[in-house]
């Protein structure tokens, strides 16, 4: 399956997705300047990697920054995860937050209350 | 320009920036916001903050509340007068400094048709208390209101639940069929 590779600015995150080896991982600061048209490609890429996962998913979400716009498509990544889950596979959400940012470990606390996925809350030292 | 008329004016440039001291304003910008605009603007305010040992708490929020504000204008402020005058997307920018908090504040044209709906999301925004406002930011996430043009309520209540302040605002009449709409954010600089 195609690899993506996208390198972050300072208003898009860097995004990694690879099936082969095993990683899928979104980054950085997120507040592009069309959200919808940035995230697209990473939601069909999901749409097509659902059809023949991994036995395992393991997606980290490791970012500083983003914004309300942001907020609800990373819903819809999760909400593509949650249902690859139901589907019968296994999926881990890692939530990577700055040890001392309350809102990014909050927000990850609030995205595990909606969906309905094994869900890790891991602090990191920036 | 005539002499009297450029004495005047270099008078009216002294008198504004002798306000702007005076309200502490330290960024204003009046016209089209687009992504460009929102970047320079927060970097600025950034490195600014940076330079002044502010917290990284108080710039992590004033980034936040900038973004939304900036975003709210882009995407809602309303065509006023004829399209090569003013036009949808433009509006007031401003920032101040107190020694107690920062203030992030907006101003743009809105119809006066939307000042009703407007208004209930706002107060009901400031209605809510942290929890209140936690259930409301899932519920419109998860509606997925987010129109083509990225829906304004998640900027509102994102505001208020990052600075723990209630939004201030006022709207102006301008004629018939629009009105000036300002919302003033404050971050406090001691949390």
């Amino acid at each position: 399956m195609e690899v993506i590779k996208i390198k972050g600015t300072d208003d898009t995150p860097s995004i990694v997705l690879d099936k082969d080896n095993e990683i899928f991982e979104i980054s950085g600061r997120s507040l592009p300047e069309d959200v919808t048209a940035f995230y697209e490609p990473i939601l069909n890429w999901l749409d097509e990697y659902a059809e023949n996962p991994n036995d395992k998913t393991v997606f980290s979400f490791k970012l500083v920054y983003f914004n309300t716009a942001s907020s609800k498509l990373l819903l819809d990544i999760l909400m593509k995860l949650e249902e690859m889950h139901e589907n019968g596979n296994e999926v881990l959400i890692k939530w990577y937050y700055p040890e001392d940012d309350e809102d990014m470990q909050e927000a990850g606390e609030e995205y595990a209350e909606i969906v309905d996925i094994p869900f890790e809350q891991v602090s990191y030292v920036l | 320009m005539d002499k009297h008329n450029i004495k005047g004016f270099l008078e009216f440039v002294y008198d504004f920036y002798r306000s702007m001291k005076a309200h502490e304003i330290t960024l204003v910008y009046e016209g089209e916001i687009t992504h460009q605009i929102t970047k320079a603007f927060t970097s600025l305010t950034e490195s600014n903050m940076a330079k002044e040992d502010e917290s990284n708490t108080v710039q992590k929020k004033v980034f936040h509340v900038m973004v939304e504000c900036l975003q709210n204008i882009s995407k809602h402020a309303d065509t006023f007068g004829s399209d090569d005058y003013l036009f949808a997307g433009r509006g007031i920018f401003m920032v101040s400094k107190g020694t107690k908090d920062y203030h992030v504040t907006t101003g743009n044209v809105i119809e006066n048709r939307k000042i009703e709906e407007l208004t209930e999301m706002l107060e009901e925004i400031n209605s809510l208390d942290k929890d209140g406002l936690k259930q409301l930011y899932k519920k419109q996430m998860k509606e997925g209101r987010v129109t083509d043009k990225g829906g304004a309520g998640l900027g509102f209540i994102d505001i208020v639940r990052k600075t723990g302040n209630k939004l201030e605002y006022h709207f102006l009449p301008i004629d018939e069929t629009n009105s000036f709409f300002l919302l003033s954010s404050s971050i406090s600089r001691t949390n």
